[in-house]
């Protein structure tokens, strides 16, 4: 009788690439939901284009490299960077702006740089970060959330879709008319404008934390986040280091000077905090790899998004910090090597 | 207890698998019969391998010396039965590198004749260390955990350092496999008896049997045995079932909550680990005058029809085993030799059981996985590294060829536990990788060694060639020195007769 000659071990692997990235995806549903009910259809048009120019993007790239372009399709991670992008972008975005934040994702920051494992950026943020560039007004133009008592204007599905294809709103309605500041945008320019963090936040976009429909976002990212850490598909130090980094200064800056500062409970809820905490930066491949290298990693990318809100010119810098910390990995991963058992000290490496 | 106890340290990483192991643990040990041929490879040992000094058609007996010891590590081979002496030529074994060794074949006559009997024998404790130590090496014993390493060799190496206690390791951690499992429960006896002749041969005081907790049969048995002998040295302990706490530095860790230190050895850190079933054979040989002819093994998987632990001898040819075992199921695709995480996946059921055999493994194939995709470096190898390295780094620095990185990263302290591969996503084949950069570390060492020798080699000759030419230039100059003295009459006169010379 012949047998099969293989290498050990035998036993089928436990886990698989693209059953990860479906789980995150799932993981990122129920937040999908309430974006679209506090925002609009829009974010499901943009999800669209995203989808759509990322996955073209990546069956293009692949030939180009001379690769099967189902074997990178297969793994649904380039859907993993679409949607974060998607997550990104204001919900009235025109497709054109999309378009180009995904391109550059997936061409420049992914392939460019040999695919999947070898990208250095978080493409997604990558992405973002030039169409935060390239198109500044787009990036500004947040609705307000669908809240019965805040004044917003409800546009209807083909309104939206109108506008994510043309770039032209309805007659008679303006950008001003339907855009709202951020709670971040109010937050920080009112700071800066010398009004106290307690009046900033009898703006009627202000919730119990952060901003009213943002902090229900931000909910939902969460209970994704707990369902991911639960599937042992993220681990810990990542979510725990970027709320340590950006809570704690946060903390202290509000102890000192409460009137000038925005409170820690704002800055978990406002903005992109918890997509990056538990979405964005455990993205594995551009972060650290080593469990104190990943605390290290989270805690850079908290104080940077404090940084960057605190005294930057941007409302939120949760590309910019994630961007930041992707450069500092090789040195992250170089000085927080584990202690190989058997070996004295970590200098002793001979 | 009177034992002093040690902190139970913990282990890194490892995994909690599916255990498999109560298939082949439902039945006794069944004896296989004597077959027809024998076939004992001559290295079924770490080290050399023996000589054989039987000759083809000599008569031989059970337990009877058919090949000898050879260099500084080795062991020697008996016969497992009586028979006749056919054949020493290479045969198919379970190897991972190379397929045929040579092997001494036996038709065997089924009438099983021993040449040695219990009579007469000295008491261990008769003995002093050193010729017990004499004793274990004739009988063939070496460590029955899978190492193969000679016993009585690893016991001299001990002996030389300060050691505080003796292991049995009972952990057996590798899913499917049994045999230890089994073994303490039907000879409890036996490995506590060959414990006692390890405490006297090593001078110890203390020995800590261990054993994983998903074995609670074989924790009675040997719990009732020592409560029979009140031997107060040997200590039973429970360790946790998480693969691989059953490799010798994983248990030394686990016990002791000591790093057996790199490239040194559990004696470093004062403790020395026997395999039961070697403390066992060790009791068999001593005691009964019983060499290592034999061995209990796990036959499973699901492509055997029935799966069970059997006792066999050393040489009967696994299809002979799996006969017995009910022969193999449609399922039989894979079959392994060993473990499903470690063993050695062989093509042919010709390869003969041998002292490392503690697992007969028939699958099959794994359920189609999808290809190979690139490292996403989530870092699950890491977290389930026994040794704490970073095989996500590793294999960067394999697929670079980047030999310093690789030794800086711990290449050569990996274990090849399986454990990274297992919990991968991107189905990268890591352990199988290391091997080959290990493979090729040690190459590039070689060629490191050769290129040195080869530069001495260069520095001597030119430091020659050198010497030489200065005497060469020393001696002319004093030629031209003689002949300056001499004055140009003598120089003419030189001439002269060179002309001379060549007019002849």
């Amino acid at each position: 009788m012949d047998f099969v000659r293989r290498e050990a071990p035998y036993l089928a692997p436990k886990a698989d690439v693209a059953s990860m990235m479906l789980q995150v995806l799932v993981a990122l549903i129920p937040a999908a939901l309430a974006h679209v009910w506090y925002f609009g259809p829009g974010f499901l048009f943009n999800l669209i284009v995203a989808s759509i120019v990322c996955v073209g993007a990546e069956a293009l790239m692949m030939r180009a490299r001379g690769r099967d372009p189902e074997i990178a399709l297969a793994d649904f991670s380039v859907l993993v960077t679409a949607a974060l992008l998607a997550f990104a972008l204001p919900s009235l975005t025109p497709w054109w702006v999309t378009a180009t934040g995904s391109l550059f994702a997936v061409v420049v920051a992914k392939h460019l740089y040999g695919g999947l494992g070898f990208n250095v950026f978080n493409p997604a943020m990558a992405g973002y970060v030039v169409i935060l560039v390239a198109f500044p007004m787009d990036m500004n133009l947040w609705v307000a959330p669908r809240m019965g008592d805040i004044d917003y204007i409800d546009l209807t599905v083909l309104q939206t879709l109108n506008y994510t294809l043309t770039g032209s709103l309805p007659e008679a309605l303006t950008f001003d008319a339907l855009s709202r500041a951020t709670p971040l945008d109010a937050m920080q320019s009112g700071l800066r404008n010398m009004r106290t963090y307690a009046e900033i936040r009898t703006n009627p976009m202000m919730g119990d934390f952060g901003g009213r429909g943002w902090e229900w976002i931000g909910n939902l990212f969460a209970f994704g986040g707990f369902w991911l850490l639960i599937k042992k598909i993220i681990r810990w130090q990542i979510p725990a280091g970027v709320f340590a980094g950006l809570l704690i200064p946060a903390g202290l800056m509000y102890i000192i000077a409460p009137g000038s500062n925005a409170s820690p409970g704002f800055h978990l809820f406002s903005g992109a905090t918890i997509l990056c905490a538990f979405f964005i930066a455990t993205d594995p491949v551009s972060a650290a790899t080593s469990p104190k290298g990943r605390f290290i990693y989270g805690c850079g990318i908290g104080f940077l998004i404090f940084a960057i809100r605190k005294w930057g010119s941007y409302a939120d810098g949760v590309a910019f910090a994630v961007l930041m910390m992707n450069m500092a990995t090789p040195a992250i991963d170089y000085i927080t090597r584990p202690h190989i058992v058997g070996h004295l000290t970590r200098g002793d490496r001979s | 207890m009177s034992a002093p106890t040690y902190d139970l340290g913990k282990l890194h990483g490892g995994l909690r698998l599916q255990a498999h192991k109560k298939i082949s643990t439902a039945k006794p040990i069944r004896h296989i019969p004597v077959p027809r041929q024998l076939i004992l490879p001559i290295t079924q040992h770490a080290g050399d391998p023996a000589q054989p000094i039987v000759s083809i058609g000599e008569r031989v007996f059970k337990g009877q010396l058919i090949a000898e010891q050879e260099g500084s590590l080795g062991a020697p081979v008996h016969a497992s039965s009586s028979g006749r002496v056919v054949a020493i030529e290479p045969w198919p074994v379970s190897r991972r590198y190379g397929d045929n060794a040579p092997c001494i074949v036996i038709e065997c006559d089924g009438k099983d004749e021993a040449i040695g009997t219990a009579d007469n024998l000295p008491g261990y404790e008769t003995l002093a260390p050193r010729d017990l130590l004499s004793r274990i090496l004739q009988g063939g014993i070496v460590g029955l955990g899978g190492a193969v390493f000679p016993t009585a060799q690893k016991l001299m190496q001990a002996m030389s350092c300060e050691l505080e206690f003796l292991i049995l390791n009972g952990v057996e951690c590798e899913p499917y496999i049994s045999c230890d499992d089994v073994l303490m429960r039907e000879y409890a006896h036996e490995v506590i008896a060959g414990a006692q002749i390890l405490l006297h041969a090593l001078d110890l005081d203390l020995c800590y049997v261990v054993i994983e907790s998903d074995k609670p049969v074989a924790i009675r048995r040997l719990g009732e045995v020592l409560a029979q002998l009140d031997d107060a040295r040997i200590v039973l302990k429970q360790v946790p079932t998480i693969y691989p706490s059953g490799g010798e530095d994983q248990l030394v860790q686990l016990v002791t909550n000591r790093e057996v230190p790199s490239g040194g050895l559990p004696t470093d850190v004062g403790c020395l680990v026997q395999n039961v079933g070697t403390a066992a054979a060790i009791h068999n040989w001593i005691n009964n005058n019983q060499p290592l002819v034999s061995r209990i093994t796990t036959v499973t998987g699901d492509g055997v029809a029935r799966p069970m632990n059997v006792e066999a001898r050393l040489g009967t040819t696994i299809a002979d085993i799996i006969e017995v075992a009910g022969g193999y199921t449609d399922r039989a695709e894979q079959l392994i030799i060993g473990g499903p995480m470690t063993g050695k996946s062989v093509t042919s059921d010709r390869v003969p059981l041998v002292k490392a055999t503690n697992c007969i493994l028939v699958i099959s194939k794994s359920p189609s996985v999808s290809a190979e995709l690139p490292c996403i470096r989530c870092g699950d190898c890491a977290a389930v590294c026994p040794i704490q390295l970073l095989p996500q780094q590793l294999f960067w620095y394999a697929c670079a060829d980047d030999e310093a990185k690789m030794r800086s990263y711990g290449l050569t302290d990996c274990i090849e536990c399986g454990c990274c591969d297992l919990v991968c996503p991107s189905h990268i084949p890591l352990t199988a990788d290391f091997r080959t950069a290990k493979a090729r570390i040690r190459e590039l060492a070689d060629e490191k060694a050769r290129a040195a020798r080869a530069r001495l080699r260069f520095e001597a000759r030119n430091e020659r060639l050198e010497m030489e030419q200065t005497l060469r230039d020393e001696e002319l100059a004093q030629q031209k020195e003689s002949a300056r003295k001499a004055g140009p009459d003598a120089i003419a006169e030189i001439l002269k007769r060179k002309q001379e010379q060549d007019e002849d």
